[in-house]
């Protein structure tokens, strides 16, 4: 119980932290300006939701290996917090993309690819809720799981050829200044804080879920 | 080897028959596939540009959309009074059984496409195969592609509450490599002045079919255990 209370004020901080360092510490782009400054929060995003489709499909993989109901928790917990962030990213993006590129959305293969990976998990977690039994749920969902991860470089790759006629808008040249740098790194450590701190809690929260239908199901209530 | 392919042929040669019978995946598909193409002739004007890229997606939009109308039909027969409950039981090898679904499906959509593309030929005016025949591999590798995700999805689908809703949403982000290849790939060809480009785009088909074959090979028992 302590233990728990000490990372969320530990995550706290370091949430706090970035914030402040995106806030006041970091220098304004020289041509973008202020916009800029969603970059730290953007590219943390989109790195938490990789790594979260990386740790559902893993967990995939040992939940048909294993059987056991706990991968199958930490899979979906780890693809529903994912697509939350995927979520922000694709909402951040647009935002920066206005003032910048002159437009919300181009089919840019980086964008489009998150977009369509978004779609994936979008759908098994559609899935889930369309089966009612647990066991299939879990098999059915780790399929998708896998599948669908193994399909995003290839879906990376057919957009990117796909779109090789237009101009690609995004490439950063040079390299980050420093303090620009620091502030991204410690951005990128601040979300993935926070994001293992909110897989532990969905995790918990699925354990419970199913210790009650568990409870439920024993003294005939279900 | 043999009585795995036996197994095989035997589903394929089982739903040949019911379909030959019946007529109506195939009916309902190749109609839905002629709408389709006739519907998306009020989007594109002939003067465009990109006049053939427009076109060949049109037709694999139409081989698409009418898949997976008969993915469901396909699925769905099995569920009648239970019967993949003893195509499970059979002492034979459950991935047999499936790739034998995907062969069925794979030559259903591949009779649809026959018929239909000779139409799109004439409403479109637009010969894919005046370079040369190549985009019958296009079509080969892409048809089975789509059919195989699809099966997979649509046995598992079919089980849930949801039935043939839930189909089209898990499948077709998917199926967006297979989209953009054949798109790409056939016009590519059929634009004839750039180089061997399309070849790019057929071992990302190739590619795509490989690996997802074995993913599915080595997952497919997973789903009919029970």
């Amino acid at each position: 119980m302590k233990k728990n209370n000490i990372f969320d004020i530990i995550t706290i901080l370091f949430v706090v932290t970035a914030i402040y360092l995106v806030f006041f510490y970091v220098p304004e782009e020289k041509t973008m300006g202020i916009i800029q400054k969603i970059f730290y929060f953007h590219v943390s995003s989109a790195w938490v939701s990789f790594f979260a489709f990386l740790l559902t499909f893993i967990f995939s993989i040992l939940y048909l290996k294993k059987n056991k109901s706990t991968y199958d928790g930490i899979a979906f917990s780890s693809a529903e917090v994912g697509l939350v962030f995927c979520t922000i990213v694709l909402v951040t993006g647009p935002l920066w993309a206005k003032p910048v590129w002159g437009a919300y959305w181009t089919w840019d293969p980086r964008l489009t690819t998150t977009l369509v990976l978004w779609f994936i998990y979008a759908s098994y977690l559609l899935l889930r809720k369309f089966i009612d039994d647990d066991q299939k749920k879990a098999t059915y969902s780790a399929i998708l799981g896998i599948i669908g991860f193994i399909d995003v470089p290839l879906v990376y790759f057919s957009i990117k050829w796909f779109r090789t006629i237009h101009p690609n808008v995004f490439r950063s040249g040079g390299g980050l200044e420093k303090s620009m740098l620091y502030t991204l790194l410690f951005s990128l450590f601040a979300f993935t804080l926070l994001f293992i701190n909110l897989l532990v809690k969905r995790i918990k929260l699925e354990r419970l879920y199913v210790e009650i239908k568990k409870i439920k199901f024993n003294r005939g209530l279900d | 080897m043999r009585a795995y392919f036996t197994t095989l042929i035997r589903i394929f040669y089982k739903d040949l028959v019911l379909e030959l019978k019946s007529k109506d995946i195939i009916n309902s598909m190749l109609f839905y596939a002629l709408i389709i193409i006739v519907i998306f002739s009020f989007v594109i004007t002939s003067g465009s540009k990109v006049y053939n890229e427009l076109s060949v997606g049109i037709i694999w939009i139409a081989i698409v959309f009418s898949g997976v109308l008969g993915l469901n039909r396909a699925v769905l027969i099995e569920t009648v009074n239970d019967s993949i409950v003893a195509l499970m039981l059979a002492p034979v090898d459950i991935s047999a059984i499936f790739f034998g679904k995907v062969l069925s499906i794979t030559i259903f959509i591949l009779l649809m496409e026959i018929i239909i593309i000779p139409v799109f030929t004439v409403f479109y005016n637009i010969n894919i195969f005046a370079e040369g025949i190549f985009p019958i591999y296009f079509l080969l590798f892409g048809t089975y592609g789509f059919a195989l995700l699809g099966s997979l999805f649509s046995f598992m689908t079919i089980k849930t509450r949801a039935k043939e809703l839930l189909l089209p949403l898990l499948l077709l982000p998917l199926i967006i490599p297979i989209l953009l290849a054949g798109i790409k790939g056939i016009s590519l060809y059929m634009g004839a002045e750039t180089s061997d480009d399309y070849i790019k785009w057929f071992k990302l088909l190739v590619a795509f079919d490989i690996i997802f074959t074995l993913v599915i090979y080595m997952l497919i028992d997973k789903i009919f255990e029970e």
